[in-house]
């Protein structure tokens, strides 16, 4: 599997770490919301397509990464860096299940 | 000349002799010989026994597929099991043994289990451990006492338990043209990519390139075979853009064109040259992968087609026409097709005497018959070998009548004396790698085979792969395939001319003779006709299902062989077409992998390290060093003749007696700047650090997101906008990711950076109560008394003229410096502390001594903080801020999490006076026989000499309410069982006062 890191270009994936379901919302800091909280840290999208992930490259510059893969055939359909512009319509997917 | 030997012929070189041992009988073979094909020139026929019923096995190939002939070869105390000896390329000094026999291959006790055949069926390991459920034994491990016996008396090879000294690589290689395979379509599309400039990889699992043109006895451009191939071999040889791997298996096909390959360097070397590995993981990128992998024969399945000198018949047309062995002096063949009637011919050009074919086709071609008679064997048309007869080696074979259209025998039985029976089922294309890129094969009706899947990467078939069987075909598709995976168009003129011998790629429909006695469909897992049937009857229908129960395709060679006609007999019993019936899907690795070559460098002397940049000076100084992850650590620093405990002991000691100094470079550290990074790290510790003061240091815990503690340690606030944050050696990395991802993802919006310092800065710790008037002593540019370096306070200054920081904190309890400098400068610093040391009896200690005076301190590290434990468990509740919402304060409130009933740190002392084991559990009552009831464990054990007693730190329910009071550790794996008291973690000057002076 490559992937695409908007500045070091496409590398291979044992130099990502993956950082888990790019589709979870973190509550506000103060929230004492528990279901939300719960939902953040344990609920998790398992769809069998398109996925919204974050990878590190962390092997390489280090910068989070908004990467939407198909979980089926592995085919990355594009990455974007997580620290601004972060969730724009085109790369977030949504999960099919 | 051994007796099976050819005068001329084959790429063996007859002129050098190899000596080598089989179950510890010397052999002679020569250069260019397998194990097999010298063990088969030497007259062996008896090469293992079967896996089930301990049935004696020959060879059935002469290739990767090979199902029987599994041994064992031996470096020194080093054994690799499960071999094909098809595979063993001889050396001298090779030792090779062979396997599931006892006592020996010739004379095997388990051989008996062919008597309870019928119990052996498939499922037998279902049917039979569920364990009694009445009777005297009910509810006994009387099943697992057995279960011992059956599993030495099945399976293989055994695998060993030495340290393999094996170096192993691993390459990351990149390529426009991968071309897998190296027969004639193979080397033609190398060739055709090579000329269009494409950067071609050619891999092939043979030593030799050329795959079956070093067999078939064609011709091609006017020249034999295999002289043609070692013509083109040569010509890519030359080429630059070209690299060719032999002895190369790509077992791997996965996405992205990624293909792993194992190549075995020095398996065929009786010594590899110095630098050499034993073995090279490739991990190939490739633009295009031209798979020309071939095709595999198959065997018949009917009764006795086990016995040893029963082959396949190209391997046998391979040993005679590749190595110059004859697998028998009377051959006898059996056929459903007619690439049979070219092994005939070439055998009795060796000089083998062709005694019948046995076609199952009563409708012969007047080309078939004509290469029978040149062979001069008799022409069995419409018969089929019902029986095999022979001990550990064939001596002959009984046919009948056979209606190939309804698959019945008529007439009598005729015995025909051979002691060598070549059988051919028909072809299935090697389609292992399409099969595991992605989608499912198809079934072909004409060729009786399953043919490679639509690609669905980017992978063009060529050659016996495709279906297509015959050479001349292969090189036109191997030529086409080269050019369009290199992009190129050009027709590159008139392709090589094949003289070849006739025949019709299509077999009869024929996969096995129904005749009394055991017919094999698997040879490796002794899975019969009968046990693919019983499977039926027994109500499996899919084929997933029936390759589990039984075991079908599930040995060491993954069915190469078997699959086919376990399916077609499986198709035949459930009444429906092969197409229906399925196929299971072929997963990586194609042939077995050594785990070495996928750890490679991460194992043995390539395996990074880091050192601290004082440990030289360790060494030097008689330290015996850890390994702690990657990082080398101090342990002790022993003095001749004392035992570990002695030397941790006397060092903790003399540190709270006068001073000790110890190395603390492997601390995580990070520096955290920037105008938001005061609130960053109140948004990442659990307690404040807005409010801490430049110049000052605070101790500091967070939280994972779950609300379970994760690190501790202390942060500096070296100015407004900077800080330096240190971590627990184990968790650097982790911390690091940690801050990055919140930075990154969750609050971009926050002015800060990270950095990882832990390599910038050299750190020795030096405490005790002599610890300030050393470093008085020795530093310069600032004081070091109480009112200019407080608890916690940071100073800057010099020693030998270094600039240092230094941060006074305590781990060991007693007042205590952390003293950084430049890596560089850190062994100069540290031998000026220590010179600074002698007048005060300074000592150096390790990493023994730092946890037995944390133990006695009562503080938390990796051991408590586990992963499972929150703050309050470990006392640290007073660090939770009610101030401020930080990670993890959500979450750390969870109903379990706050339970009565949770694991606590404690402390325990051992009241019987001997050790306790980190491990070990804390029960109210001691019962040795049957221990239950844990109510904890414990995390980290010393003696303390502060304390004169044998103490730990434990995870016990209910922790604190237990002060005071008695239970039991109880250690059964090391017999450890005794009483311990209860006390609080912290055993050794719980107010402070020695750190704060």
């Amino acid at each position: 599997m490559l992937i695409t890191c908007p500045y070091c270009g496409p590398r291979d994936v044992i130099e990502f770490t993956y950082q888990g379901d790019g589709n979870r919302e973190r509550p506000q800091p103060a929230s004492q919301d528990l279901d939300a909280w719960n939902a953040y840290v344990y609920d998790r999208l398992n769809p069998a397509g398109d996925h919204n992930e974050i990878w590190q490259h962390s092997g390489g510059c280090r910068a989070h990464l908004r990467v939407v893969r198909n979980t089926i055939t592995h085919e990355i359909l594009s990455t974007a860096f997580a620290r601004g512009g972060h969730k724009s319509a085109d790369n977030r997917a949504e999960g099919r299940s | 000349m051994s007796p099976r030997r050819t005068e001329t012929g084959g790429r063996i070189d007859r002129l050098r002799t190899i000596r080598f041992t089989f179950d510890g009988a010397p052999y002679t073979g020569h250069a260019g010989d397998t194990l097999a094909s010298a063990l088969l020139a030497s007259g062996v026929t008896l090469f293992g026994r079967s896996f089930k019923y301990h049935r004696p096995r020959g060879l059935l190939s002469a290739g990767v597929e090979e199902p029987n002939a599994l041994v064992t070869v031996l470096r020194s105390e080093v054994r690799e099991p499960n071999i094909p000896a098809t595979m063993v390329e001889i050396y001298d000094g090779l030792v090779a043994v062979s396997q599931n026999r006892k006592p020996s291959l010739a004379w095997d006790i388990g051989a008996i289990n062919q008597l309870g055949g019928k119990i052996l069926s498939a499922g037998f390991y279902y049917k039979t451990f569920m364990g009694p459920v009445i009777g005297p034994l009910k509810g006994t491990r009387f099943w697992m006492f057995c279960e011992h016996f059956i599993r030495r008396a099945a399976g293989l090879g055994k695998a060993g338990t030495a340290h393999d000294p094996a170096r192993y690589e691993r390459m990351n290689a990149f390529c426009d043209v991968l071309v897998v395979g190296s027969g004639p379509a193979g080397l033609m599309a190398a060739k055709a990519a090579a000329d269009q400039g494409a950067r071609v990889i050619l891999a092939d699992l043979e030593a030799h390139f050329g795959g079956s043109a070093n067999w078939s006895g064609e011709t091609i451009d006017g020249m034999p075979a295999a002289d043609w191939a070692q013509r083109v071999a040569a010509q890519l040889a030359g080429n630059d853009n070209v690299r060719l791997l032999p002895r190369t298996t790509v077992w791997g096909y996965y996405d992205g064109n990624t293909l792993a390959a194992l190549e075995r360097v020095t398996d065929h070397k009786e010594v590899a040259a110095k630098g050499e590995p034993r073995q090279r993981y490739w991990a190939i990128r490739a633009g295009t992968v031209v798979l020309a992998t071939g095709s595999f024969e198959r065997p018949l399945v009917f009764p006795g087609n086990d016995r040893p000198g029963v082959m396949l018949a190209h391997a046998a047309e391979r040993y005679a026409v590749e190595y110059g062995v004859l697998p028998g002096q009377r051959v006898a063949l059996f056929t459903n097709n007619d690439s049979a009637y070219r092994s005939a011919v070439a055998l009795k050009k060796a000089g083998a005497a062709v005694v019948a074919i046995i076609d199952v086709r009563g409708d012969v071609s007047n080309e078939m018959r004509r290469l029978a008679s040149d062979a001069e064997a008799e022409l069995l048309a419409g018969h089929a070998v019902v029986a095999t007869e022979g001990g550990k080696a064939l001596t002959g074979l009984k046919v009948q009548r056979f209606d190939a259209m309804s698959g019945s025998l008529s007439g009598d039985e005729r015995s025909i004396h051979a002691d060598s029976l070549l059988m051919s089922g028909g072809w299935s294309p090697t389609i292992h790698l399409a099969s595991q890129a992605g989608a499912k094969a198809e079934w072909d009706p004409a060729r009786q085979a399953f043919l490679p899947p639509k690609p669905t990467q980017r992978w063009i078939g060529a050659g016996a792969f495709t279906g297509s069987f015959s050479t001349a075909q292969a090189i036109a598709e191997g030529r086409a395939a080269g050019l369009q995976a290199a992009g190129g168009t050009a027709s590159s003129g008139p392709l090589p001319v094949v003289e070849a011998a006739p025949g019709d790629p299509d077999p009869a429909p024929v996969f096995e003779i129904r005749a009394k006695g055991k017919s094999f469909v698997d040879f490796q897992h002794d899975v019969t006709a009968e046990d693919v049937r019983l499977a039926h009857r027994e109500g499996f229908v899919s084929v997933e299902h029936l390759k589990r129960y039984t075991t079908l395709g599930m040995a060491t060679d993954q069915g190469k062989n078997s699959n086919v006609p376990g399916l077609a007999i499986m198709a035949e019993a459930l009444g429906k077409p092969i197409p229906e019936v399925g196929t299971t899907r072929f997963r990586p690795p194609y042939t077995a992998v050594s785990i070495g070559s996928l750890a490679a460098e991460r194992f043995g002397d390539l395996k990074p390290e880091r050192l601290t940049p004082m440990h030289d000076w360790h060494i030097a100084n008689g330290a015996r060093m850890y390994s702690a992850g990657l990082w080398y650590r101090p342990m002790i620093y022993g003095l001749p003749g004392e035992t570990v405990e002695q030397a941790y002991v006397r060092e903790a000691r003399a540190t709270r007696d006068s001073a000790g100094i110890v190395d603390v470079s492997t601390l995580g550290k990070i520096a955290v700047q920037g105008p938001d990074a005061a609130e960053f790290l109140d948004r990442v510790y659990t307690n404040m650090f807005s409010t801490l003061a430049v110049g000052k240091a605070r101790y500091g815990l967070m939280l994972r997101e779950d609300g379970l503690a994760f690190d501790d340690g202390t942060t500096w606030r070296l100015g407004e906008q900077d800080f330096l944050m240190t971590t627990t050696t184990a968790n650097a990395g982790k911390v690091m990711q940690h801050l990055e991802y919140f930075l990154d993802v969750i609050w971009p919006e926050l002015k800060v950076t990270v950095t990882s310092v832990t390599d910038e800065w050299a750190g020795a710790a030096i405490g005790g109560p002599n610890a300030r008037a050393i470093l008085a002593s020795c530093v310069t540019g600032t004081a070091v008394d109480n009112a200019t370096l407080p608890f916690m306070g940071i100073v800057h200054g010099r020693i030998a003229g270094v600039p240092v920081m230094i941060c006074r904190l305590s781990f060991s309890g007693e007042m205590a410096f952390e003293v950084y400098s430049g890596a560089g400068y850190g062994t100069r610093v540290w031998e000026a502390l220590i010179e600074a040391g002698k007048p005060f009896g300074l000592v150096t200690y390790g990493l023994e001594a730092l946890g037995t005076m944390r133990i006695e301190k009562g503080h938390v590290t990796g051991a408590e903080i586990d992963g499972r434990t929150t703050a309050r468990d470990l006392h640290l509740d007073w660090m939770l801020s009610k101030k401020k919402p930080f990670i993890g304060s959500a979450m750390m409130d969870r109903e379990g999490l706050i339970a009565p009933d949770r694991l606590e740190l404690v402390g325990l002392i051992a009241l019987d006076n001997r050790a306790l084991n980190g491990g070990g559990h804390i029960v109210e009552e001691l019962d040795e026989a049957n221990p239950h009831d844990s109510l904890g464990h414990i995390t980290a054990c010393c003696y303390s000499p502060a304390l004169g007693k044998y103490i730990a730190l434990a995870l016990v329910k209910g922790g604190k309410a237990r002060h005071g009071t008695r239970a039991f550790v109880s250690d059964p794996l090391r017999n450890r069982f005794g009483p311990v008291e209860i006390v609080s973690n912290h055993f050794y000057d719980p107010d402070g006062s020695r750190m704060h002076g």
